[in-house]
């Protein structure tokens, strides 16, 4: 289950274009003099770039660098882009772009349309690879200069990101005027980096002992290329006392990343333990107090899932938008209803007529599961159906070290143990919950006080059932909806259940956290796949020692 | 039915005999003959696709006599019989890959082209051996009843039993097919071994080996009817019976519950082993995906059909259930999981004694009897 | 488990079983409390006790079903029981019938005598072995001695409550142990078949040991031994039938509160 990492790549891109719709909402109506002030001095600039020659371009762009006017971000994003032209009729500078024949054109400046023109009228700014690389640093420069710390937070990672040449002034200059703590020291973090490389051997010994406490890997690779030698043999870094201080650093970020990388196996191993025991608690019910192996548990789930999709589809065609994100609330009820509806009539129509013969029982429900695995695989079809992030789950936390944890997978963990509570809760206290525990503890007996024991089962498991739709809903927004959805849960949850002790709530909530940790635990060491073959190998081992699971019950109770 | 005790010793009535020798002339004869000497386009002719499909279901039907040896028998549901039928299966493709040679896409005489894409420059110490067939021969037995044998041993000797050993046995087969999934286990992976050349020197492409395979299979099946049939009729066989009815008492009586399972298990892993072991040269490919939880727990159903504790209904149910999946994914795909799926809710809740529990009641009239008594109780 | 020697060594020396100072508890229940108990080899005994005073965790405890937590229980003079399995117990001459009459139901009464003749319990002898005539007589005896000579060959499962009962007795007599532990023999029966299974049991203790655990105080008085009363894990009581009712601590037991 990889879920954690499509978050990732794309993340650099959503902070350019975030920097620059940031960057054109701050045009704002502000003091209206040196605004114009700023508008005359900004349009020159923009005209020194419709020149020839490649040196007198580099001198503008430079120049508008200097200016610091967030505005001339767009129209140098368009230069590089090779979307910025001169209108040979007045020689103002515009931005192009191809409809067919015609070019449509804007300004670069207040984004109005300047109607349109042939290829004739308008001739194109010419961009090198050296003047873009110099367009990058000046863009690096402009968001430097923002207003918003988040934003120069933000260019601060983008220029370390991808440093160039002119680099090191720019993050100089923006440290000297930086009043932000944290942005400082990403800033000084940043200078150290490049320094790493400086001639000057104070220089370097600074950077090193400036980058020897952080904990990113990035820097603990860019240090562990000191080390290297070239191609001629001599060490990148000649002074030996500078590369034993510099390996001195790399082991320190080493051990600090080593402790990231425990607190990350235990918050991925949580949060694989939450998935296990939303899979799981729905079994807790059947079998774990019914006594019933519902094979087609799975499928409850699938159900839930599939609830989901079907309300976001609603949702989507006859909602506004803005009530969209609350799909995901909606589906919660439905997907109950829906998977405990299916619930009573497995129970009604099939397992019924099986108590007290759990291993045909088994079998039927198996049966029950490839019927509904295909019912939906010929409603919906067999691929993958989209089942959106709302918003309100959407992102990512990071915690330092590299780590960082998607906001869906901590919600998730919160609705596990919400569900499992509001599940102990209903038990424990409502008249039903007396009833079925009554039930399962003395069926002759409940039966002879009046209590209709044929509802009780057929309610019990639909409560069991819906919970598992419900778990649907969660899964839904971390695996893909698909009608084999279910299968990949059932020996996992069964495992959860039986490593926790058939019966007990409180051994379903260890065994599935337990074997969520265990599991990322053990991924670094023996390989995602291999890990759970090791935690498969661990629970038969396992019930060895304790055939009833952690929290058995034990003398009579446990005879039944 | 006669008395029991009287037949207790006896492997088969002289009626039963005469049943196994009529079918063995079919299978063994009559349907080669179909193939080879009645020409193509004659009413009578059994194509070459249908002798490999035929030979195909004799193996299942080999691992159904296995599984209800256990089930049937000992009251043993095991999910995880796919795991013995592919570790068969693996080392006999394990002997076969060997045997392909230098003539593989790479042309490594030592390798096989997985091994070669994926840089290996030795070959694994656990494929030593397997260019020679008895050697494959004997591990195609070997290391199911050794895998069988051990667990076996932790799940008995810790009564596990009912359920939570077909659960655990699931577990184990899951936890086989994530293993085999790998290409670092040197399997294969995902594509598992395939591209067969030959078998003993055979050509597996040629229409003659299809047909020695369907043979030997056929073969294969009457000696493991009559292994399973002598234990089921022994002493040994009547105590697998008390297991299943009543454990406790079983061991109260002074006998070692776990000793018995454990051989019967391990036995039953054993017949798997060779069923998967002929079954793969007939298919041409062994992958994971035999070791998939859901085709376990099918077999189980095979059984079931055919009437499980009946070693005839165990054939019966693997060639039935099979020959309905050959004919609806050919005809209705989309309706076979709902076929299959009514199939498990059907034989649990009205058949429970298979196909030979209804022929029998109909012998024996206990069907009329009871379509008579509801009609009677209807009537009032 | 402390090194002191049996209190009453003389008692040990006669006694085919010897429990002492015997406890065990599930989930902080007190199952068994430090119980003592000593039957004498060929001894009838019968026990009595309300429900939960811990007769059948008692029988649980000798055949090695459940492990006691503190205690000596031994079989003859110096077989310690406690860590031997219900297999080796039953190998040793231990015989138990169940509360629930136990019977292989899909097999025939005669099978279900045969698997309890006593014999080598090996996987291999059994897979290989044959009747012999000898086993067929002692099978056909048993079955005599059991009434159900006449249902030979019918499977056990459709045979009437008190049969499934006998048919239990009977294949602990097949196994010819030295000690038989009966748990309630005649649950179940109608009167005739409860006076029928007294003079069997009266029949059986001629060759052997005896423990009933009953319910049934006309049946228990009808066997006319030893009776211990079990109350709370331990003995309260112990002796005739006639000398235990008027015991004031036992009808205080049955009646009070």
């Amino acid at each position: 289950m990889s879920v954690t990492k499509k978050h990732v790549a794309p993340r650099c891109r959503v902070v350019i274009f975030s920097i620059l719709l940031a960057l054109l909402a701050i045009i704002a109506p502000g003091e209206a003099l040196q605004a114009q002030q700023n508008d005359a001095a900004l349009q020159q600039a923009l005209a020194g770039l419709n020149v020839r020659s490649f040196k007198d371009k580099t001198a503008a762009v430079v120049a508008l660098g200097e200016l610091g006017d967030a505005r001339a971000v767009v129209a140098l994003e368009a230069l590089t882009e090779g979307r910025l032209y001169g209108r040979k009729s007045d020689q103002t500078v515009v931005i192009a772009d191809r409809d067919d024949r015609i070019y449509k054109l804007t300004d670069p400046v207040s984004g109005a349309a300047l109607g349109e023109a042939g290829s004739r009228d308008i001739k194109k700014i010419v961009a090198n690879n050296k003047l873009r690389g110099i367009i990058r640093g000046v863009l690096g420069q402009l968001a430097l200069s923002s207003s918003d710390p988040g934003l120069r937070l933000a260019a601060v990672e983008n220029v370390i990101a991808s440093p160039t040449d002119g680099s090191l002034a720019l993050l100089k200059r923006a440290r000297d005027r930086e009043t932000d703590v944290g942005i400082r020291a990403k800033l000084e973090t940043g200078i150290a980096t490049l320094e790493l490389g400086a001639d000057d051997i104070t220089l370097r010994r600074a950077a090193v002992s400036r980058l020897a406490d952080g904990n990113d890997p990035e820097i603990k690779s860019l240090l562990e290329r000191r080390l290297l030698k070239n191609s001629d043999g001599s060490f990148v870094e000649p002074d030996d006392a500078l590369r034993a201080a510099v390996q001195d650093a790399v082991d320190d970020i080493n051990d600090r990343l080593a402790l990231f990388g425990l607190a990350e196996d235990l918050i991925f191993g949580i949060s694989l333990g939450s998935v296990l025991l939303l899979a799981a608690i729905g079994l807790a019910i059947t079998f774990g107090v019914m006594g019933v192996i519902n094979m087609a548990h799975g499928e409850m789930i699938m159900l839930g899932a599939y609830t989901t999709f079907v309300v976001q589809e609603i949702f989507r065609a006859t909602m506004p938008a803005e009530a969209f994100g609350f799909y995901l609330l909606a589906s919660i009820p439905a997907a109950f209803v829906v998977a405990a509806a299916f619930g009573i009539l497995i129970e009604r129509g099939c397992i019924r007529f099986l108590y007290g013969r759990p291993l045909e029982t088994l079998l039927a429900t198996w049966g029950v599961s490839l019927i509904l695995q295909q019912m939906v695989r010929s409603i919906f079809g067999a691929n993958n159906r989209e089942v959106a992030n709302p918003d309100w789950i959407s992102g990512a936390i990071s915690i330092g070290g590299g780590v960082s944890v998607t906001v869906n997978r901590v919600y998730i963990v919160v609705f596990a143990l919400v569900v499992v509570a509001a599940l102990a809760a209903f038990i424990r206290y409502s008249r039903f919950g007396l009833q079925m525990r009554a039930v399962t503890q003395n069926r002759g007996m409940a039966s002879s006080m009046g209590i209709r024991t044929g509802q009780v089962d057929a309610l019990t498991f639909a409560l069991g059932s819906g919970i598992a739709g419900v778990a649907g809903v969660a899964l839904s927004q971390i695996s893909n909806v698909s009608p084999n959805l279910g299968q990949n849960f059932i020996v996992d949850s069964f495992m959860v259940v039986v490593f926790g002790g058939v019966g007990s709530l409180w051994g379903t909530i260890v065994g599935a956290f337990g074997l969520g940790i265990v599991n990322k635990f053990l991924e670094p060491v023996s390989g995602a796949i291999l890990g759970k073959v090791v935690v498969l190998v661990i629970i038969i081992l396992f019930i060895q020692k304790r055939p009833r699971g952690l929290f058995a019950l034990k003398g009579r109770a446990a005879e039944g | 039915m006669g008395p029991i005790s009287r037949r207790l010793f006896a492997l088969e009535s002289r009626k039963g005999w005469a049943a196994i020798a009529v079918l063995m002339v079919v299978g063994l004869f009559v349907v080669p003959f179909l193939n080879l000497a009645v020409p193509e386009g004659s009413f009578f002719h059994i194509s070459t696709f249908w002798v490999a499909t035929l030979g195909k279901y004799l193996c299942f039907a080999i691992l159904a006599l296995a599984l209800d040896l256990i089930w049937g028998y000992a009251g043993i549901l095991s999910l995880g019989h796919g795991a013995f039928f592919g570790l068969g299966g693996y080392a006999m493709g394990m002997y076969m890959m060997r045997q392909i040679g230098d003539r593989s896409v790479y042309g490594n005489p030592d390798l096989p082209d997985f091994m070669v894409f994926l840089n290996w420059d030795s070959l694994p110490w656990y494929w030593f051996g397997f260019d020679q067939f008895w050697f494959a021969a004997l591990m195609v037995v070997l290391v199911p009843g050794l895998l069988a044998f051990v667990f076996g041993w932790l799940a008995f000797r810790s009564r596990i039993t009912g359920v939570y050993f077909s659960i655990i046995s699931q577990a184990m087969v899951f936890a086989f097919m994530l293993a085999f999934f790998r290409n670092e286990m040197g399997f294969g992976g995902n594509n598992g071994l395939t591209d067969f050349k030959d078998i003993l020197g055979f050509d597996l492409s040629r229409d003659t080996t299809k047909i020695g395979l369907y043979v030997v299979s056929a073969i294969a099946l009457v000696l493991v009817y009559l292994i399973c049939r002598a234990v089921v009729s022994s002493k040994l066989g009547r105590l697998l019976i008390a297991v299943r009815d009543a454990e406790s008492r079983v061991r109260f009586l002074g006998y070692s519950v776990t000793n018995a399972k454990l051989f019967v298990f391990t036995l039953s892993a054993m017949l798997a082993g060779i069923a998967g072991a002929l079954y793969v040269p007939q298919v041409g490919i062994i992958n994971p995906g035999e070791f998939s939880p859901a085709k376990s727990i099918e077999m189980a159903i095979w059984v079931a059909v055919g009437g499980r504790g009946t070693l005839f209904g165990a054939i019966v149910g693997a060639f039935t259930v099979n020959g309905a999946r050959t004919y609806f994914t050919g005809a209705a795909p989309e309706i076979w999981l709902f076929f299959l799926g009514a199939l498990f809710i059907l034989v649990t809740l009205v058949m429970p004694k298979g196909l030979v529990g209804v022929y029998r009641s109909i012998r024996s009239g206990e069907m009329r009897d009871a379509i008579l008594r509801r009609i009677r109780r209807v009537d009032v | 488990m402390s090194m002191s020697e049996p209190t009453n060594s003389a008692a040990l020396a006669e006694s085919i079983l010897y429990l002492e100072g015997v406890s065990v508890s599930f989930d902080g229940f007190k199952a068994l409390n430090s119980l003592n108990l000593i039957i004498r080899r060929g001894e009838m005994r019968a026990i009595i006790g309300p429900n939960g005073a811990g007769k059948t965790t008692m029988m649980d405890i000798v055949t090695g079903k459940t492990r006691p937590d503190t205690g000596r229980v031994l079989f003859g003079e110096d077989v310690d029981l406690t860590h031997l399995d219900e297999a080796d117990i039953a190998n040793l001459g231990i015989g138990r019938k169940f509360q629930k009459p136990t019977v292989f139901e899909s097999l025939t009464v005669f099978e279900n005598l045969y698997l309890s003749l006593k014999s080598d319990r090996s996987i291999r002898e059994t897979l290989f072995a044959r009747l012999r005539g000898e086993q067929n007589d002692r099978i056909d005896a048993t079955l005599k001695t059991i009434r159900l000579t006449e249902r030979r060959d019918d499977l056990a499962g459709d045979l009437s409550h008190g049969q499934k009962q006998w048919l239990e007795i009977g294949m602990l007599l097949a196994q010819e142990p030295e000690l038989m532990l009966l748990d309630e023999p005649v649950a179940g029966m109608s009167d005739a078949e409860t006076e029928q299974t007294a003079i069997l049991l009266e029949e059986i203790s001629k060759d052997r040991s005896l423990v009933v655990v009953e319910h049934d105080m006309e049946f228990v008085r009808d066997l006319d031994c030893v009776v211990s009363v079990l109350h709370e894990g331990s003995v309260i009581a112990e002796g005739s039938m006639d000398s235990v009712q008027v015991d004031p601590r036992v009808i205080e037991v049955y009646l009070g509160r």
